[in-house]
């Protein structure tokens, strides 16, 4: 009954019409999906150079993200669920297919082509890895139990592994993250993650054994940026400069020098918060993270009303991911963490991270939009 | 929809996940708060420091390096000078094909292979936009050859820069000096700001003393750049002061005609202007093309300078230092005079020998038979060496030392170049600090007959020479007009001008037994005196480089060019007006009459009567 009363305010205070509500889209994300997309315009348009080409390209992106969005929001929940298991199977086969013939740029095979288009099986498991976990778990009673938690760690160290060996790290970690963030959700004890953060914390040299030499590079520039100015350190000094040059009002649009200059590589894509900062300053930035929050809080709501634990725990897993997404990147290029390829969510110029994030929304607004209201 | 049929508790199952997504809320909030305390930190905190290094991110320093002041002869003709040298530089981002453009280009201009390879080489280092240099210094033909083709080659030029040039080489080498790279020494010692954008400093000569004239200031050019440091725009610019052009007291023509005059010889000739103390020829033969300096000699050119015998790396009119054999005379028997220990009439008898009491040992006159009577006129004029053993005894050698030190000798003179040498005024206490040795008799003895350890340089002996002329007014010798201000004087310094206290009776004695040298039918350098309208005061010497043992005869033609005696010459003229003063050093030259006292001829019969047509001529070929 409380549900009911939600969905008819939801749907009485929705005035922007019937179309939405049939497209099963939920407005207020919908609306702040686009908000950010905005944002994404306004500064691509200046990083990239004020050249429209960008922008028509990144708006097209941006068009087959949201049909993709609405077409998933349009499927019952129950259908995910139901096809989970054969999904990730599908997906984990595919990064197997890459290993083998894969594409390669920049130094990483991730792509598999298709003749007619190129397509990043790493995208698609980083949304069929927490529906696989999702559907684990919900098949039992929660909180998981221990030989649960093991298969369940299992599915999720597959892909992970076999993504980082392409090699990319930041999509592994999203991918990992997406699969604890199921567990988590679904009531992992506590004791067992404290377990885990150690054991995992003790396992670092041997991480560190197994990390490319480009990888270790990441880390130690992360740690010591200044001691490799012109080189690896390179990307994090000069970011922290534009950032730090915007101070609290910013350089106002298009008014960055630093990306505008070329001193800030890649400022369209992985570093463009770095321009964002430079432009609008704290203020800017300050904006744009109540928008992500806001965002989160939707998203996070949404979750605690699903029906379902596999709604609730797939719902949850992606609005966390989303954060992880902002977390890294921003975290990246402000320098408190080391460089790994990940975008900020809904800014970045590129298709691929767009399409797999708005796939993310569409499902969680097909999961707010199927519910089942029973009669009192 | 579920596999198992396990007892669900969906109410408790929702608490758990409405807890975890509470914990998950505020996990993500910390995490948030932990970003946008980052971001104030760099924002707020380190906006000043993150905007200054943003800035100079930004805005490029382009030094403008001055053009380097000309430097000019007393009659305005170029000694140093600054040409346009062209290189063939390209753009390899401009170039399509560059491999094949540059093997038309190999074919075109004939160049060598191992400079297309160290053009890949640098290529490799370089910035894609960068104009890198394939030829330099190419020649006008070559520069014409590719002027035709120019339009077919984008990205490729001709780039003119200017290159320090001495039209004059190896004859004013010497006082000019070159210029050369800045090494790492002199990087280091230099003001970083001034010098920035010039690669050349002034190594030696003029070059080197008037450096921070000639240099002038350099200019700056704020430019905006992007990262790969391409310039976008200019901000703001300053433009560079171009160097001082300077005026030497030194006379080309003069210049010449001394080089030439040595010629077969190494030896040096200064001459400076009486009354003012101009340098008018400051010559050391041999001298060595400075232009090969400018822009790096290879490494083998520069060892044959080194290695050569004749030394053409050594400044002998500034550094080589000499005994002045019997050029010394005059400034003796002065010294007789103003002691009042002889007088000019005094007579003595030379047996061709002299020896001290109770000494075996025979001090010999150059004249075996001997002068016969002797007085101070004669013994200037036939340059009798037992009058001067004689005074020299008489006066000491403190006395001696004290008299010669007023002439400058012993002392640097001064002289606007660097690495000036001082030569060796020998005197008891100078030989107990330096051998701790008593002073011995004979040692005075061979020092009034300009031997021994007195050592002089040529300029010392000039200058000596011009201060005899004036009566003992002290000149200070100088290139560059006393206008400038030679701040780079590593050694030597600035003496004031002095006047020695002379008796002006006993110098004009002296001065007329040295017209008596030129004019006398007697004096040692009497075929001077042929077609000149004005009278020379003069002295010449020869002096021993090895000792001729007690038994032995020096005979000139058997013995080793290389131990033959120096031939020396001052003299300064006209002789009742001095005008100009001239000191020659010809190393194994032989006889001062025969081989140094010509050259000092030419010289002041060229300055004071004009130069002779065919002269000139020749100056504007060497040109």
């Amino acid at each position: 009954m409380q549900n009911e009363t939600r969905n008819e305010q939801f749907h009485s205070s929705s005035v922007l019409g019937p179309l939405l509500r049939k497209l099963h889209v939920d407005i207020p994300l919908f609306i702040g999906l686009l908000l950010a997309c905005g944002l994404s315009f306004l500064i691509l348009y200046s990083a990239g150079g004020q050249e429209s080409a960008i922008l028509i390209r990144q708006a097209t992106r941006i068009g087959v993200a949201f049909f993709l969005m609405i077409v998933l929001a349009h499927i019952n929940p129950n259908q995910f669920h139901r096809h989970s298991a054969l999904l990730y199977v599908f997906g984990v086969l595919l990064l197997i297919a890459v290993l083998f013939f894969g594409q390669i740029g920049k130094g990483a095979q991730r792509w598999l082509d298709f003749g007619f288009f190129r397509f990043q099986p790493s995208e698609m498991i980083k949304i069929t890895t927490p529906m696989m976990i999702a559907w684990f778990v919900s098949g039992y009673t929660l909180p998981p139990r221990r030989k649960q938690l093991f298969l369940a760690a299992l599915l999720i160290i597959i892909p992970t592994i076999l993504i980082a060996k392409q090699p990319d790290l930041g999509t592994s970690l999203l991918v990992a993250s997406s699969g604890v963030a199921v567990l988590f959700f679904a009531g992992f004890p506590w004791r067992f993650m404290i377990a885990t953060g150690a054991v995992l914390s003790g396992l670092t040299p041997v991480l560190w054994h197994f990390m490319r030499d480009y990888q270790k590079g990441r880390v130690l520039t992360f740690l010591n940026p200044e001691a490799d100015p012109m080189g690896r350190g390179y990307h994090i000094i000069q970011s922290k400069i534009a950032i730090g040059s915007g101070g609290v009002h910013g350089k106002g649009w298009l008014g960055s020098t630093q990306a505008k200059l070329d001193f800030l590589p890649e400022s369209s894509t992985d570093f463009i918060f770095a321009v964002f900062a430079e432009e609008f300053g704290l203020s800017g930035c300050l904006g744009l993270l109540i928008l992500y929050i806001l965002i989160i809080s939707r998203c996070l709501y949404i979750a605690v009303q699903a029906q379902d634990t596999y709604s609730r725990l797939l719902a949850g897993s992606l609005t966390f991911t989303f954060f992880v997404y902002v977390f890294v990147n921003i975290g990246m290029v402000i320098g408190i963490l080391p460089v790994v390829g990940v975008p900020l969510p809904l800014i970045s110029y590129g298709g691929t991270s767009m399409v797999t994030l708005l796939a993310g929304f569409g499902i969680i607004m097909s999961i707010h939009t199927h519910r089942k209201f029973l009669p009192t | 929809m579920q596999r198992h049929y396990s007892i669900k508790d969906p109410l408790a199952e929702n608490r758990i996940f409405l807890s975890r997504v509470v914990a998950s809320f505020i996990f993500i909030l910390l995490l948030t708060f932990g970003l946008i305390g980052r971001l104030v930190y760099l924002q707020v905190a380190g906006h000043e420091h993150y905007s200054t290094m943003a800035k100079s991110n930004r805005i490029k320093i382009v030094p403008l390096p001055p053009t380097r002041g000309i430097i000019y002869d007393r009659h305005g003709r170029i000694l140093a000078e600054n040409m346009p040298s062209y290189s063939l530089e390209l753009i390899p981002e401009q170039i399509k094909d560059l491999e094949e453009t540059l093997e038309r280009l190999q074919q075109l201009l004939d160049i060598p292979d191992e400079k297309i390879e160290r053009f890949l080489k640098h290529k490799r280092r370089s910035k894609r936009f960068a104009s890198l240099p394939l030829l330099l210094r190419m020649s006008d033909d070559k520069v014409a050859k590719f002027a035709v083709v120019r339009p077919y080659y984008p990205g490729v030029d001709v780039h003119a820069r200017l290159i320090r040039h001495y039209p004059y080489k190896e004859l004013t080498a010497h006082v000019i000096g070159y210029v050369g790279r800045i090494n790492e020494k002199e990087l280091k010692s230099l003001p970083v700001s001034e010098y920035r954008g010039t690669h050349h400093i002034g190594k030696l000569g003029i070059e080197k003393t008037y450096e921070s004239l000639l240099h002038g200031q350099t200019g700056y050019s704020e430019i905006e750049t992007n990262a790969q440091g391409r310039a976008v725009k200019t901000v703001a610019s300053d433009d560079p002061v171009p160097g001082e052009n300077i005026h030497l007291t030194l006379d080309v023509d003069l210049q010449k005609t001394a080089y030439d005059a040595l010629e077969g010889y190494n030896g040096a000739v200064v001459a400076i202007e009486v009354k003012t103390g101009d340098v008018l020829v400051f010559a050391s033969r041999p001298g060595f093309d400075p232009n090969p300096f400018v822009y790096g000699i290879s490494s083998k050119a520069y060892k044959a300078l080194q290695q050569s015998d004749a030394q053409p790396l050594f400044n002998r009119a500034l550094r080589g230092q000499y005994p002045p054999g019997s050029t010394l005379k005059p400034f003796i028997g002065l010294a007789g005079l103003e002691y009042h220990v002889t007088d000019f009439y005094h007579k003595l008898f030379c047996p061709g020998y002299y020896q001290l009491p109770k000494v075996k040992h025979k001090y010999r006159d150059w004249k075996k038979w001997g002068h016969g009577s002797v007085d101070l006129d004669i013994a200037i004029t036939q340059s009798c060496d037992v009058y001067f053993y004689d005074l020299a005894r008489t006066l000491g050698i403190d006395r001696l030392h004290d008299f010669l030190q007023k002439f400058g000798f012993g002392e640097k003179t001064g002289i606007d170049l660097v690495g000036e040498k001082a030569g060796l005024l020998p005197s008891k206490a100078w030989k107990r600090r330096v051998k701790n040795q008593p002073w011995y008799p004979g040692e005075t003895l061979i020092t009034g007959i300009g031997q021994g350890f007195l050592q002089v340089t040529p300029l010392q002996l000039a200058r000596a020479t011009a201060t005899l002329a004036n009566k003992g007014k002290v000149v200070r010798p100088y290139l560059a007009n006393k206008g400038y201000d030679p701040t780079h004087l590593v050694d030597g310094g600035v003496q004031q001008d002095k006047v020695i206290e002379l008796d002006e009776k006993n110098v004009d004695d002296v001065i007329s037994a040295m017209i008596n040298v030129v004019h006398g039918a007697r004096g040692t350098a009497r075929r001077l005196k042929k077609g000149i309208n004005y009278q020379i005061a003069g002295k010449t010497g020869t002096a021993q480089v090895f000792g001729v043992k007690q038994e032995e005869k020096y005979n000139e033609d058997e013995i080793d060019f290389k131990l033959r005696d120096h031939a020396l010459f001052m003299a300064f003229a006209p002789a009742n007006d001095p005008q100009i003063a001239v000191a020659v050093i010809v190393e194994n030259g032989g006889h001062g009459g025969s081989v140094a006292a010509p050259m000092a001829g030419k010289i002041m019969k060229q300055y004071l009567m004009g130069p002779e047509p065919e002269q000139n001529e020749d100056i504007v070929n060497a040109k």
